[in-house]
């Protein structure tokens, strides 16, 4: 089996984020960049599925971005990956853009099995899975934390509001990961070393015009500094009061 | 607590490869997911915890610069380097192990083994299934091995070992010790396996540093060890200071790792203690201690990349060894006990680790050649003069 799993390039979660001068973009400088941590679960699954189908499986990362995502690509093939695909353009694009990029490419692979993180941690649109699955005509199941395939039926258990839901489906299927799906295995010192005799292939991403645009770019408000209502236990009521009424947390 | 980032102040990444930042990267996220958590509790309670050799192995961390044929990475000498600087960071008995299972066991078997050695016991050392360990130093020899009262003789099929070692990281757990004996007045090695009979290994208790470390004596009482356990290119006691070499050239590493965690504590610490209604990052007492390290960190690791390079160039002299290993050592035990002061009483407490690495590190300080002997050797390689023989 031919399975395909689409990977981020995204700011480390740890890095401090400034916002550039245009209003649009982040300022580049001083951040550090990872594989996005949701897609660390979907390069988990996708090679733990290669290793239970085993024969001539195949694991093929796919990113869609700058030549900076060749480190994630890396990454990738550290853990495992068999093959990298970078479909370039240094131009921001919107969802729509990269699933359509991504769906072209797997269907050129001929991959029947797609897995994505359920989000990226840098935009948050949690629809890049969903999108490239319908552009390919795949089920699709997200937010996936246990899988089980047999043959070409899936049954995928998801995380819903409150609960879980299990979901049955045949491939071809795009699954997105959730944290829970399994643990993420380190790429071992042998990994790195195998990995840089591993291919990655670059192409042009073919263009598209993005359905959406970014116009500005926002910082949270900061938070209000803390009030001290006092010392000594007399304020106890009224800090009970204020906890109930005005922070409702009691 | 936030991920841990690395101290790198003068930008020494641009010195390495993607390889070798990637490796780095690779540990350090192990040592923080897997080490870290778990370290106070043995330390706590003196034990080594096994349950890190399966995944280390996994990791690829034995006997990294060793061949692919082996089960090993076949790293560069760099990136083992910084292999042992990230495990420091964690514990320097953690690092021990991987030293002593790499540098000590792994490597004289590779260097000095027959093929048959080689194939049985690296591939096994290398997934952890079998622990090994390195008997050199005895009770009334330490800085002067040659000394050594550990015999070997000759008998039918193999030969009789009559001695004892001391100061043995790993001897209680080990699978299989490389012990070195004297053999009609020549110094060999050989493999003696668990088991044997008369072969003992009581584990030394009541240690303040390296708690999270087995260290132990072996004794030898009557031993027969069979013909093809003799390493046969052993040749004399300076294969065994070239397997002590290879370990000095990890520790000069590895206790950067300590000093980065050190730093690290005492830089958050001292950010957020408030003394007379400031940080105490923000009085100049501090913020020289605070400099002071972090100029420490940076010539010891400048001094290990190009120690690195020399050695992947094969043009490093093992009195450039004795240099970084001096150095880094005597400093990082002084940035240990630097960071302990910022941190006050709370440094301690087990709730940091400044005071572990600080008793680490004296062991670290006098083993694999004592601070003094290393001095003394660079002092007869610049003056032509021994000052100790």
């Amino acid at each position: 089996m031919k399975i395909a799993v689409c990977i981020s390039h995204v700011p480390d979660t740890a890095t401090k984020i400034n916002i550039a001068k245009d209003e649009k973009t982040i300022d580049p400088n001083g951040v550090t960049y990872i594989i996005n941590p949701y897609d660390e679960f979907a390069v988990e699954e996708a090679l733990k599925m290669k290793e239970k189908f085993g024969g001539d499986s195949e694991v093929i990362a796919i990113s869609v971005g700058g030549d900076n995502n060749k480190e994630t690509i890396r990454k990738a093939l550290a853990m495992g990956v068999d093959r990298g695909i970078l479909l370039k353009d240094e131009n921001f694009r919107d969802s729509f853009g990269i699933a359509k990029a991504l769906s072209d490419e797997i269907k050129i692979q001929g991959c029947t099995l797609v897995f994505f993180g359920k989000q990226s941690v840098d935009y948050d649109n949690a629809i890049t899975g969903q999108l490239t699955a319908s552009m390919l005509g795949y089920s699709c199941i997200a937010v996936v934390v246990n899988l089980k395939i047999d043959g070409d039926k899936i049954i995928a258990e998801r995380e819903i509001e409150g609960g879980k839901e299990v979901v049955e489906a045949k491939l071809p299927a795009v699954i997105t990961a959730q944290k829970g799906l399994n643990e993420p295995r380190y790429a071992s010192l042998k990994g790195i070393m195998a990995a840089k005799k591993k291919i990655i292939e670059e192409k042009q991403a073919a263009s598209f015009e993005s359905l959406t645009e970014v116009i500005r770019l926002k910082k949270p408000a900061p938070k209000k500094p803390g009030r001290i209502l006092g010392t000594d236990s007399s304020v106890v009521p009224e800090l009970v009061k204020l906890l109930h009424e005005e922070a409702k947390v009691i | 607590m936030p991920k841990f980032k690395g101290v790198d102040y003068f930008n020494i990444e641009s010195l390495l490869s993607e390889e070798e930042i990637m490796i780095r990267n690779s540990v350090r996220e192990f040592v923080s997911e897997e080490v870290i958590p778990i370290i106070e509790k043995y330390n706590r309670e003196s034990k080594f915890p096994l349950e890190l050799v399966p995944k280390m192995a996994e990791l690829g961390l034995l006997g990294t610069n060793l061949p692919q044929k082996y089960g090993c990475a076949e790293l560069n000498n760099v990136a083992y380097g910084l292999v042992m600087q990230e495990l420091e960071r964690g514990d320097s008995g953690i690092r021990s192990f991987v030293s002593v299972q790499s540098a000590l066991v792994m490597y004289p078997i590779f260097t000095f083994g027959s093929e048959e050695q080689k194939e049985k016991w690296l591939p096994l050392l290398a997934k952890g299934e079998k622990v090994g360990c390195f008997g050199l130093t005895e009770p009334d020899f330490g800085s002067n091995p040659g000394g050594m009262v550990t015999k070997a003789e000759k008998v039918d099929g193999g030969f009789k070992l009559n001695g004892a070692k001391m100061w043995i990281t790993n001897g209680t757990i080990a699978d299989v010790a490389v012990v070195w004996a004297k053999l009609d007045g020549i110094v060999r090695g050989f493999l003696v396996e668990k088991g044997f009979k008369g072969f003992t290994a009581p584990e030394m208790k009541g240690k303040h540093s390296l708690r999270a470390s087995v260290t132990s004596e072996l004794v030898f009482d009557n031993v027969f060890v069979p013909e093809e356990n003799l390493l046969p290119k052993t040749e004399g006691l300076k294969n065994a200071l070239m397997c002590l070499n290879q370990a000095r050239y990890g520790i000069a590493w590895g206790v950067v790792g300590a000093m980065m965690a050190c730093y690290e504590a005492a830089l958050n610490y001292a950010k957020s203690r408030v003394q007379f209604s400031k940080p105490i990052a923000a009085y100049q007492m501090t913020q020289e201690k605070l400099v002071y390290i972090l100029t420490e960190i940076t010539k010891a690791q400048l001094l290990n990349l190009q120690l690195g390079r020399m050695k992947d160039n094969k043009t490093l002299r093992h009195t450039q060894v004795s240099m970084a290993k001096r150095n880094n050592c005597e400093k990082a035990l002084e940035v240990a006990r630097i960071s302990r002061e910022i941190l006050g009483a709370n440094g301690i407490l087990d709730e940091y680790p400044v005071m572990r690495h600080s008793m680490n590190l004296e062991s670290v300080k006098t083993y694999e050649g004592t601070h003094e002997m290393h001095t003394l050797i660079i002092g007869e390689d610049i003056t032509g003069y021994s000052a100790f023989e």
